[in-house]
């Protein structure tokens, strides 16, 4: 077969790299918010879950790109969540075996990965119609692009909030005011609403960089 | 006067439309109708104009806190030497010039850092620069505690400006009190700098406080039992506060100001008092502690709520727009203010949440106002015909 697209075609890099920024999952499509805000308090469980979305989703993508000839139309929700609620338990088994206190960490929100939209959306937008290489790549990518707004806001959340990163400390002990410097940790940066306000620079700097994403 | 006029007559050509520095001229336009009064006229349209512009309220405002202003740094002197036990060997200057030097770079760090983000807002969106921060910058000082680190008072403003205000769109389209946005942030971010004992008063040089005195506000006070303060001390304002909050007799000097001109509305400052004053003998009639056993004018003069009622409530941007709906927001203003004060003994100060909590629901409130009168002139207007 001669005409058979390559693996990493233009149109297939685009799958990837489009969430990253024109479609981006969270700031773009607006989906996935509520475990945007919830688990970004510190930078671990934001890379943890992130790692985990893009497992189920990828994995999503290509069983039921596989399966879309098969299923019913009209049970296919059904079908997508059996899908999805058996990957997201075998993710919540790995996390639980080898990263235990991020699972605990994570709590609920591992599970409530099954609700997340950006996976209902993307199995209804892409898989249903597509073959499984095209639909995994563009599982990865939006994974990827919602990991990368989950760290980026939690690199600045555990930054201002804590003072550390990834668990290590960032800002010298002596600078703190209880030991007779002059900083102090930002108590709002641990609570949810900064992350939305997080959210939102981030909005605001894509969308004056890309004048095309702002709508009337 | 002269001069400084040429300056300006000379680098107009400068910032027009095409020449080199166009970006510059509302910064320009800001500084020359800050100075003097603006010649060009509107060339296209039928405008009305009238003397009292945006400026002039402004300017109004500010005028109307220097009593409180004035006095707030008398009383950070006041509280300093009388914690140092030192009072009968001070005199009012010594009192007035150490208050003084304490406030001003609080004064000038607010300014500075948040009239700076305000230029650039307007350099790069092309908007003319507004004078709303004029007044905030003034009001944040005077709600944050003395001992606040300078630093976290510039982190503040420039949030409160961007995010309380530039998001929204700028002078008049702000949906809260910038400068109230500015405490809650503040509030949030460093409670351990915004609220307890030790942050009310100038503590520089302190080592041993005189004894038997407390630095905590009447209001720390009575949630823990002790309503014991003089009603007299706090109506003066010789109690330990924010910079100036503290005295109901200078803020109402202020609020005398703000009434005669027309700048502030008396009738959310009336209601306001009213709302607080019916919480206050509602508190009385089922009291179980002695916070709600406080007679009801008590409340009216301690904390912040007279600097609430009458330069935060009343700010014309976030405050209801109608005649009723100002009726309604003062008073739940009120009530809300003596109600999260006296049971929930987190926020001691209740005043800062109820006035953000009803700036949000103040365009609600104009639309049931103003959906009502609709209402009831269209049944009016269907009987007659």
């Amino acid at each position: 077969m001669s005409d058979r697209e390559p693996l990493f075609s233009k149109k297939n890099l685009n799958l990837l790299s489009d969430p990253m920024d024109n479609s981006n999952p969270i700031t773009v499509q607006v989906l996935g918010i509520c475990s945007a805000l919830a688990v970004t308090a510190q930078l671990k469980p934001s890379v943890v879950m992130s790692i985990s979305v893009m497992a189920v989703l990828g994995f999503a993508n290509v069983i039921i790109s596989l399966l879309r000839n098969g299923i019913p139309n009209r049970i296919r929700i059904i079908v997508q969540l059996v899908v999805i609620a058996a990957l997201v338990i075998l993710v919540d088994q790995v996390l639980k075996a080898f990263v235990y206190d991020v699972s605990r960490q994570l709590s609920v929100f591992v599970g409530l990965i099954i609700t997340n939209c950006i996976i209902m959306g993307r199995l209804e937008a892409f898989a249903l119609g597509n073959k499984p290489w095209p639909a995994f790549l563009d599982g990865v990518g939006n994974a990827a692009g919602y990991g990368v707004i989950l760290i980026i806001v939690g690199f600045f959340r555990e930054l201002l909030g804590a003072g550390t990163l990834y668990g290590y400390k960032i800002i010298p002990d002596s600078w703190y005011i209880v030991n007779g410097g002059f900083y102090e940790n930002n108590g709002l940066m641990v609570l949810s609403p900064m992350a939305l306000v997080a959210v939102g620079i981030i909005i605001w700097v894509q969308r004056s960089r890309n004048r095309q994403l702002i709508e009337d | 006067m002269k001069a400084i006029r040429n300056f300006f007559e000379n680098t107009k050509p400068h910032v027009q439309k095409g020449s080199k520095f166009h970006w510059l001229h509302s910064t320009h336009d800001a500084f020359f109708t800050l100075l003097f009064v603006q010649k060009d006229t509107s060339k296209s349209g039928t405008h009305i104009h009238d003397y009292t512009d945006l400026k002039r309220t402004m300017g109004i405002v500010v005028l109307s806190v220097v009593p409180a202003l004035l006095f707030g740094m008398y009383n950070v002197g006041y509280q300093h030497f009388g914690a140092l036990g030192q009072l009968a060997d001070t005199t009012f200057f010594q009192l007035f010039l150490f208050g003084f030097l304490k406030v001003l770079p609080v004064i000038i760090v607010s300014y500075v850092s948040g009239l700076g983000i305000e230029f650039i807002f307007a350099q790069l969106r092309g908007h003319e620069v507004n004078e709303g921060f004029l007044v905030s910058g003034i009001l944040i000082p005077l709600i944050m505690p003395i001992n606040t680190p300078l630093w976290m008072i510039a982190v503040a403003t420039a949030f409160a400006v961007v995010f309380g205000k530039e998001v929204f769109g700028g002078t008049g389209m702000n949906i809260w009190n910038p400068a109230l946005v500015a405490r809650a942030f503040l509030f949030f971010a460093y409670p351990a700098q915004m609220s307890g004992d030790s942050v009310w008063i100038s503590a520089s040089g302190i080592e041993k406080m005189a004894d038997g005195f407390t630095g905590a506000t009447p209001m720390a006070e009575a949630v823990l039992g002790n309503i014991e303060f003089s009603a007299w001390d706090a109506f003066i304002g010789l109690i330990p506060g924010s910079i100036g909050e503290t005295s109901a007799l200078a803020i109402l000097i202020g609020a005398l100001i703000l009434i005669v001109t027309g700048v502030g509305s008396w009738r959310i400052m009336l209601s306001t008092i009213v709302g607080g004053a019916f919480m206050g003998v509602l508190l009385n009639l089922f009291a179980v502690n002695t916070y709600m056993e406080l007679e009801f004018w008590k409340h009216l003069i301690i904390g912040g709520f007279a600097f609430g009622a009458i330069f935060m409530a009343t700010d014309p941007v976030s405050a209801a727009q109608t005649v009723r709906g100002k009726w309604i927001y003062g008073f739940l203003v009120g009530v809300l203010a003596i109600l999260i004060r006296v049971l929930n003994p987190a926020f001691p100060e209740g005043m800062m949440l109820a006035i953000l909590l009803m700036n949000t629901f103040a365009p609600l409130i104009d639309h049931y106002v103003i959906q009502g009168n609709i209402k009831r002139r269209l049944k009016r207007a269907q009987v007659n015909a």
